[in-house]
């Protein structure tokens, strides 16, 4: 028992160092920092590096980390993050996501992506208590997060930067003229944060014993919860946040084993949000909108496509690429399609109710797993296997998203996340070993399993899907959900009850996830709960913010550049993520509105 | 007051555009030493704008802004307050999560004299005294008048030589608007501070002012002092609704 208290403290102490900066830099900026994630994989990378390969002692690799991380976070906020401040925060978020995964793919092809032992540089259990064993290392550990929190606070409340920063945080409009230079403060804290994001990263990996590149997204993400579940912008309910999350994580994997972690984590978070909607020790502002609504959006309009354009695109489509292309282009195309549906789809909750939903895996998981089910145990065929699956995805997804509407600001988009976390989350608890031997598609006896007869299908699909969702654009109900993501107050006060239709169109759009997961699950024959990741749901939102988030046409121009092109140039999985992310901040930097949507 | 002014704030030909809105359209104005001088004119007039242009927090597109004889039309916003221009923005925006002594250091930023900043801390204690039973209360807290006048001392630390006011009587009530505005003209004759500000009751601006600027649409489309704006016709017609009582009693 007293063993899980002690792994919870030294797992909280690695979320509360990240959280703390998470929370920092939200607090001055108002920008949720994914490149923060980075830090913790990269810190975790060069301090291996260091210490194992270059053989430099843990308190010199330690300080290394420390300023490489500082310095590339002055960096990236110099060049991708300050230039975007004019915009609304979603600009920056994603463009700090687009960072990450740079960075981490980057690290990968430095460091490559094996798992790497990370050296024991410090005794780990030396220390006996009664029953509790513990180490040099764990003690170190808790010392320096201890000393790191004393002397930040000290620095808040007394130092003269540190006043600016919490001035900044407060009301940043009031701070700069008072003769803040407010740029300067948002540096130091995006220094002081990439710091603390490294030392975190080292200190996982000393926990643990292990470091990878990529393994900062899961702590990143962890940290991140804890900062929301304290409070973004409160740095006690970082720290508060951090160590609970840390408890109840050990605690979780010590009762339900390590596939629980996840459903601990997300379940407190959609909880706490519920009951207390600012964190723990949050304030929630009286007016708050979703990061999607205002300027960022209402910039430019969407331009016009002649008809001719249409009927290229669709013979080009559905008879020039079947009829020629060979089989490779088919499989490509295929997963073209099937994005642009779960994307087109996306549309109207994205863009329209205005709510940036960042869990899409969930529901995209639960289509292809009710199809592949369906079509193995009942007696259903393909054809009313994938609708089927379309409705219970919605309707699943949505009796799990149903506390999570009254929910405001950032908050929304990080409850939709933790339910898509946790839909897949129970997926492996449930079904952990994956699902074999989906059948295809059949008509008449012939069967349609092949490059060209998917092809067909979600081409055929992919035009139902948008010709539905221009329906609901131009209907009277698209126009309420419109109202809803444009004006939320304007429209409460219209009369609009705002949070059934922010359901109504997540339902919307988890049912066209559910059929796209469905394809998905029948061209590919088997499935496992790893193909239903964070960054799926984060591919689903770049397709439709690359073509104009509430445009569903724009989602087929998203799902080309973003997954075709980069499948048929061939590159790398390192190097395609690493092109996509660079894609994304140059779309939000000059096209903030999409690639369809001109700039006014 | 005395006859000899030296001019301390002028702003020449000024332009500044919101994207492709043209919010000010060539406006030119002077703010001599020790002077109280007042911004009139309706919704989005100009008001606003014309103190953000003031402070650096709109780019001027054309024109020239002088202080104290340089030109700060380009610099920064930190620059202007180390030169002297403190604000007291619109709604008081006081860091409600700070208590009253951060606030009031937090005005002070951009000085490093501690023996000064201490002298003057005292010296705002003194001169609000509800502020310094209150000290180390977070301001979010305090009434909607002791944060104006936190306000007006969280300005006043920067050691200004001119106090840019935005509407500072908004939502307050009656009573307070009298205590505000006798508030200003304390600062300006006990220390000597100029004070531009920007009212949308055009009366009791005047009632303090020695001379105002009127607003419409980004233009300054009247100025004198305040006894000419008061028996101006037009301003009497449109400002002081006076006109429209007459026309309606006729």
């Amino acid at each position: 028992m007293f063993d899980t208290l002690i792994a919870g403290l030294l797992r909280g102490n690695v979320y509360a160092l990240g959280a703390v900066g998470i929370s920092l830099v939200f607090g001055v900026m108002n920008v949720v920092n994914f490149a923060q994630f980075s830090f913790f994989g990269l810190g975790a990378m060069l301090a291996w590096f260091f210490v194992a390969q270059i053989g430099l002692p843990f308190w010199l690799a330690l300080i290394l980390v420390v300023v490489i991380c500082s310095a590339l976070g002055l960096v990236i906020n110099i060049a991708v993050v300050r230039p975007l401040a004019s915009f609304l925060p979603l600009a920056a978020m994603l463009s700090t996501y687009a960072v990450s995964q740079i960075l981490d793919n980057v690290s990968q092809i430095a460091f490559t992506a094996q798992f790497r032992v990370f050296p024991k540089v410090l005794p780990t259990s030396d220390f006996q208590v009664g029953n509790m064993r513990f180490g040099t290392s764990d003690l170190v550990m808790l010392g320096f997060t201890a000393a790191t929190m004393v002397v930040m606070a000290l620095f808040l409340k007394y130092g003269k930067i540190g006043r600016a920063i919490r001035a900044t945080a407060q009301d940043q409009e009031a701070a700069l003229q008072m003769g803040i230079p407010v740029a300067l403060v948002q540096h130091v804290a995006f220094v002081i944060a990439s710091a603390l994001g490294g030392v975190a990263g080292v200190f996982i990996a000393l926990y643990v014993g292990i470091a990878n590149p990529t393994s900062g997204m899961n702590v990143g993400m962890t940290s991140f919860v804890a900062a929301t579940l304290g409070g973004l912008g409160s740095l006690v309910g970082a720290v508060i946040g951090g160590f609970v999350l840390g408890i109840l994580e050990a605690f979780g994997i010590h009762f339900f084993g390590d596939s629980a972690r996840e459903i601990v984590v997300f379940v407190v978070l959609i909880a706490v949000l519920i009951l207390r909607p600012g964190g723990l020790l949050g304030r929630v502002p009286l007016i708050s909108t979703e990061p999607l609504t205002g300027t960022f959006l209402g910039k430019g309009r969407p331009l016009r496509i002649p008809a001719w354009v249409w009927l290229i695109a669709a013979v080009i489509g559905g008879v020039v690429v079947p009829l020629f292309g060979g089989d490779y282009l088919l499989m490509t195309g295929t997963q073209v399609l099937i994005y642009a549906i779960i994307a087109a789809g996306f549309t109207v909750t994205a863009g329209q109710a205005g709510v940036l939903a960042l869990g899409q895996a969930g529901p995209i998981a639960l289509g292809a797993y009710a199809s592949a089910l369906l079509t193995l145990h009942l007696p259903f065929s393909f054809w009313t296997a994938v609708p089927t699956a379309g409705l219970v995805a919605a309707v699943i997804a949505s009796v799990l998203a149903a506390p999570i509407w009254g929910v405001k600001g950032h908050y929304i988009s990080i409850a939709t996340l933790g339910v898509g976390t946790v839909i897949v989350a129970i997926i492996r608890l449930v079904e952990p070993q994956g699902i074999y031997g989906i059948p295809g598609p059949q008509w008449g006896g012939v069967s349609l399993s092949t490059p060209v007869g998917f092809y067909l299908i979600d081409f055929v699909v992919l035009l139902i899907t948008l010709g539905l969702m221009w329906r609901i654009r131009n209907s009277h109900l698209g126009r309420v959900i419109s109202s809803v993501g444009s004006d939320e107050v304007a429209a409460l006060a219209s009369g609009v009850r705002v949070r059934d239709y922010k359901a109504l169109a997540f339902a919307i759009s988890a049912f066209f996830a559910g059929i796209g997961g469905a394809l998905l699950a029948h061209q590919y024959t088997y499935i496992d709960p790893t193909i239903f990741t964070m960054l799926m749901s984060l591919l689903v939102v770049t397709i439709v913010i690359m073509g104009g988030v509430s445009l569903p046409h724009g989602a087929v121009v998203g799902a080309l550049v973003l997954i075709g092109a980069m499948e048929l140039l061939r590159f790398t999985p390192e190097l395609r993520i690493i092109v996509y992310g660079l894609v994304l901040i140059g779309v939000v930097r000059f096209r903030p509105g999409g690639v369809l949507v001109r700039n006014s | 007051m005395s006859e000899i002014h030296t001019e301390l704030l002028s702003l020449e030909n000024v332009h500044a555009y919101y994207g492709p809105f043209h919010a000010l359209r060539g406006n030119t104005l002077t703010v001599q030493k020790g002077e109280i001088v007042s911004l009139l004119g309706g919704n989005a007039s100009g008001k606003s704008t014309t103190m953000k242009a003031i402070l650096g927090l709109v780019k001027v597109k054309a024109g020239r802004v002088r202080f104290a004889g340089r030109d700060i039309t380009q610099a920064p916003t930190s620059q202007r307050v180390r030169a002297g221009i403190a604000s007291v923005p619109e709604a008081r925006r006081v860091f409600p999560q700070m208590t009253v002594d951060e606030n009031l250091l937090a005005g002070a930023f951009t000085r490093n004299d501690k023996a000064g900043i201490a002298e003057d801390l005292e010296r705002m204690r003194d001169h609000f005294p509800r502020l310094a039973e209150r000290r180390r209360q977070e301001a979010g807290t305090l009434s909607g008048g002791e944060q104006q006048m936190l306000a007006f001392a969280r300005a006043l630390m920067s050691r200004p030589q001119l106090i840019c006011m935005d509407e500072p009587t908004m939502g307050l009530s009656p009573k307070l608007v009298d205590q505000v505005l006798d508030e200003i003209v304390r600062i300006n004759t006990e220390l000597g501070v100029a004070v531009l500000f920007v009212e949308q009751q055009a009366e009791l601006a005047l009632s303090i002012a020695s001379r105002g600027y009127v607003l419409a649409t980004g233009e300054i489309v009247l100025s004198g002092s305040a006894q000419d704006l008061l028996d101006d016709p037009q301003i009497q017609d449109v400002y002081l609704g006076k006109g429209n009582l007459a026309a309606a009693v006729a």
